[in-house]
């Protein structure tokens, strides 16, 4: 699946995009949260910053106990700051 | 009608536009917003704003429907734009019609209090210390959560 990181989450973890190939028993948004950081240092913000973390699945707001699936494009971010 | 492009707009052309030949519309309300100078103390020379293009356009389509669900309204455009930007320049663009005042000064302010707290934008401000990304704001959910329909 792909999965974008914006913002701070973006420089942090060094890139805007990739592909991902989470294990089987990844099946919720918390799931792939509790795996990322197995990809590599930069990735532990996202336990780290939890609080901060905002995520989205096909483009629309999801919460945590949400199901993913493959072919699903999910993003993380943090709290939005436009306007 | 929502918009989200990089390039500056024209405030009266646009509103021009959206109520060329529409003589339903009694009243118009705008909000326009502007890059400061100075936030959280420190000296802002410039400023970058990041988006997420493909759901920037979903959620402002979706929060322009809701106020269209709730107030009667004859027109309505969002535009808000993406990149570097400097104090003074325009960034983003809210107007609403209607037959009277009511409807078009709360439902502008109504897309700008969700605009603020839904659409995914992310401002980096370019400070003497180097760049700093904003944090989100406690009273921007503040001002969301009262339009929440009870």
């Amino acid at each position: 699946m792909k999965i974008l990181y914006f913002a701070w989450l973006r420089t942090t973890i060094g890139k805007p995009l990739e592909e991902i190939t989470p294990p089987e028993t990844v099946k919720t948004v918390k799931d792939l949260l509790d795996w990322l950081p197995s990809l590599g240092e930069n990735y532990s913000i996202v336990q780290e910053k939890s609080d901060l973390l905002r995520i989205a699945i096909n483009q629309e707001y999801a919460n945590l106990d949400q199901e993913i699936k493959q072919g699903d494009e999910i993003a993380l971010f943090p709290p939005v700051t436009g306007g | 009608m929502i918009r989200v492009q990089e390039h500056d707009f024209d405030v009266g052309q646009e509103i021009k536009n959206l109520t060329n030949g529409n003589h339903a519309i009694g009243g118009v309300a705008s909000f326009l917003g502007l890059v400061r100078d100075i936030a959280s103390d420190a000296e802002i020379s410039a400023m970058t704003l990041e988006h997420y293009p493909g759901m920037t356009e979903k959620m402002l389509t979706e929060i322009e429907a809701e106020a269209n669900r709730r107030w009667e309204l004859d027109a309505s455009l969002i535009i808000h734009r993406y990149g570097r930007m400097e104090p003074g320049e325009q960034i983003v663009l809210v107007i609403t019609c209607s037959k009277h005042r009511k409807s078009a000064f709360e439902s502008c302010e109504f897309l700008m209090d969700f605009l603020k707290t839904k659409a995914p934008f992310w401002k980096l401000e370019e400070t003497p210390e180097g760049g700093k990304w904003v944090d989100a704001r406690d009273s921007d959910d503040t001002a969301a959560s009262r339009w929440i329909e009870k």
